[in-house]
């Protein structure tokens, strides 16, 4: 069994490594600071950590303004209501303005499980890349979530982390480092191209197996920077195999599938299925069956590719 | 920069600033300059008297900052920078024409002097927090000053950033609220009122001035008294005129946000002739 961790738990560990190592960092929370685990943070750096109490639109501003000041400011909450509720503070005040604020929500997707809809955020990816200035990343794992939390400081400018709830098998190990831009080939194929981003990454590598046991062979790509995208892999890989499919947990409109539909429809032009949410809400339950409600299964990415093989 | 205390200067220096603000907006063609002529005395008396800053350095550490929550009231901020020495007065005359480093609302990456975009109602408040929080977690001297409206206290967000400050005693920073009665669709209250704003932000924990923002006496001891305040923000409730200065414009909300005509600006230029 695969080792399993969240990637929510990166977030205060990493904000500590970077306030020790002598970072200007500052982190904004809005009452669920136990659960995106910066009050880890909040507890080594007290005087770096603010509750802002249950006011996301205000946590953005303010972070916005300490942003202004010179400071890299971290924010936390639920995805739904970091991007959802604060999209007017996100989109006039931090990324027109282009400054120094990473939106790291937590609890993205499907994978919240029981607490349902309310809290599944399954547009946060599409809301975030449409903005101008603004970097979104999706990270595969834990030690993929932990690099671009790190990377994030480095880069001058509005940031989108996508974090989740549950422990998940990870992916990569400690020596992963993230690149603004870069997919990543986890796995060579010829046959098909499995394009996926966050949790899908590794349930696209089980896709692969299941395909490989039928004798076609899938490339898996790990597409974490939605925003910028890396279309010249992604051009590439599809010129290889010229079958793409997309996995996401996340609305299949205007998230990784249609940013890279994007892409291949305009630089080449290739059959794609995307796998995702199907313009749902989601719903409660355990993460594990909400993802096998949803569709959102390693046979559910073999059946795409074999459609589009057939 | 040089600043004054002295009455008469500030008077001429407003009258100069209202004038650019007709000057702009008619020449645009569009704009607002009904809650730009209210906060004119307020706006002059931060970047004339109040504030330390440097027009020729706009970055400098530590100057003070204003926030111009209530965005929709550039021109007053544009001829207060201009006037300043920002930027030329000339570039007064590109309001809200495309190129242009003065947009409709302001653009902190397109204008010199500008801390923060705004224009989006509710929002600059919290953001002046940040500021005020990252200058006493530096120790620095500088101080934040920001400015909202009475129809912009209807959003939620302004509410949510009055109670941070009051909690995290953010007495670096004050704000002014133009009161000026008026919104788009009409009356405050008509429309939706904010009853009495003073008890509001004092129940809210903070320190509460109440003065006529068109008397620049008033104005400036409640800038000082804000600064004497401690472990409170301030909040200065400043009673003002929409389209102060000018007859035919005071109190008028259809000047909200419509520009004067050519002849209505010939004759609020010559309502607000210097000398």
């Amino acid at each position: 069994m695969a080792e399993k961790r969240a990637t929510r738990e990166a977030y205060g560990a990493v904000l500590i490594e970077l306030a020790k190592a002598g970072r200007d960092v500052v982190a904004l929370d809005a009452d669920l600071a136990s659960s995106t685990t910066t009050a880890k943070f909040g507890a080594e750096f007290p005087d770096r950590f603010f509750n802002v109490g249950v006011a996301e639109q205000n946590m953005i501003g303010v972070a916005a303004g300490l942003a202004a000041s010179g400071k890299i400011a971290y924010t936390g909450s639920f995805a739904v209501f970091a991007t959802g509720r604060a999209f007017d503070q996100i989109r006039n005040t931090v990324c027109y303005g282009n400054l120094n604020v990473k939106i790291c929500p937590t609890h993205a997707g499907l994978t919240v499980g029981p607490d349902g809809a309310s809290h599944q955020a399954l547009e946060d990816i599409a809301l975030m890349r449409s903005l101008p200035n603004m970097r979104v990343i999706v990270p595969a794992d834990y030690y993929e979530a932990a690099a671009a939390l790190r990377a994030a400081a480095d880069i001058d400018g509005p940031v989108f982390v996508r974090l989740g709830r549950a422990a998940v098998p990870v992916v990569y190990d400690e020596s992963h480092t993230f690149d603004l831009g870069k997919a990543d080939v986890v796995a060579e194929g010829g046959d098909v191209t499995i394009a996926a981003c966050g949790i899908m990454v590794e349930v696209a590598l089980r896709a692969r197996d299941l395909l490989a046991a039928d004798g076609v062979s899938a490339e898996v790509i790990n597409v974490s920077s939605v925003k910028p995208i890396d279309a010249e892999a992604l051009v590439a890989s599809a010129a290889k195999t010229g079958h793409v499919v997309t996995a996401e947990e996340h609305t299949i409109q205007g998230g990784l599938g249609g940013a890279i539909a994007e892409v291949l429809s305009e630089q080449l032009p290739t059959p794609m299925l995307r796998v995702g949410v199907r313009d749902m809400f989601g719903t409660s339950g355990p993460a594990d069956e909400l993802l096998i409600e949803y569709g959102l299964t390693p046979a559910n990415i073999a059946e795409a590719a074999r459609k589009l093989l057939d | 920069m040089q600043t004054t205390t002295d009455i008469a200067q500030l008077e001429a220096q407003a009258r100069r600033i209202r004038r650019h603000i007709i000057e702009m907006t008619g020449i645009a063609g569009s704009g607002h300059p009904g809650g730009s002529l209210s906060a004119a005395d307020i706006v002059t008396a931060l970047y004339f008297s109040v504030m330390k800053h440097r027009p020729q350095e706009p970055s400098w550490p530590d100057r003070d900052r204003f926030v111009l929550s209530k965005g929709h009231a550039a021109p007053v901020l544009y001829a207060a920078l201009a006037e300043s020495g920002y930027y030329p007065v000339e570039a007064l005359g590109t309001l809200r024409q495309l190129g242009s480093i003065l947009q409709g609302h302001p653009d902190m990456c397109k204008t010199p002097g500008v801390e923060i975009c705004s224009g989006s109602l509710g929002q600059g408040l919290a953001a002046a927090c940040g500021m005020a929080l990252a200058g006493r977690m530096d120790r620095a001297p500088w101080r934040v000053y920001a400015m909202i409206g009475d129809g912009e206290a209807q959003e939620g967000e302004i509410w949510e950033a009055s109670m941070f400050a009051a909690h995290y005693k953010l007495d670096n920073l004050t704000c002014v609220l133009d009161f000026n009665g008026l919104q788009i669709d009409g009356r405050l209250e008509d429309v939706m009122s904010i009853d009495c704003p003073s008890e509001k932000w004092r129940s809210f924990g903070w320190h509460v001035v109440k003065i006529d923002g068109h008397d620049f006496v008033q104005i400036l001891a409640a800038f000082d008294e804000a600064k004497r305040t401690k472990n409170k923000p301030t909040m200065i409730v400043a009673r003002t005129v929409k389209g102060k200065g000018v007859s035919f414009m005071e109190n008028q909300v259809g000047f909200h946000g419509k520009a004067p005509s050519e002849e209505q600006m010939k004759q609020a230029l010559e309502e607000l002739a210097t000398e």
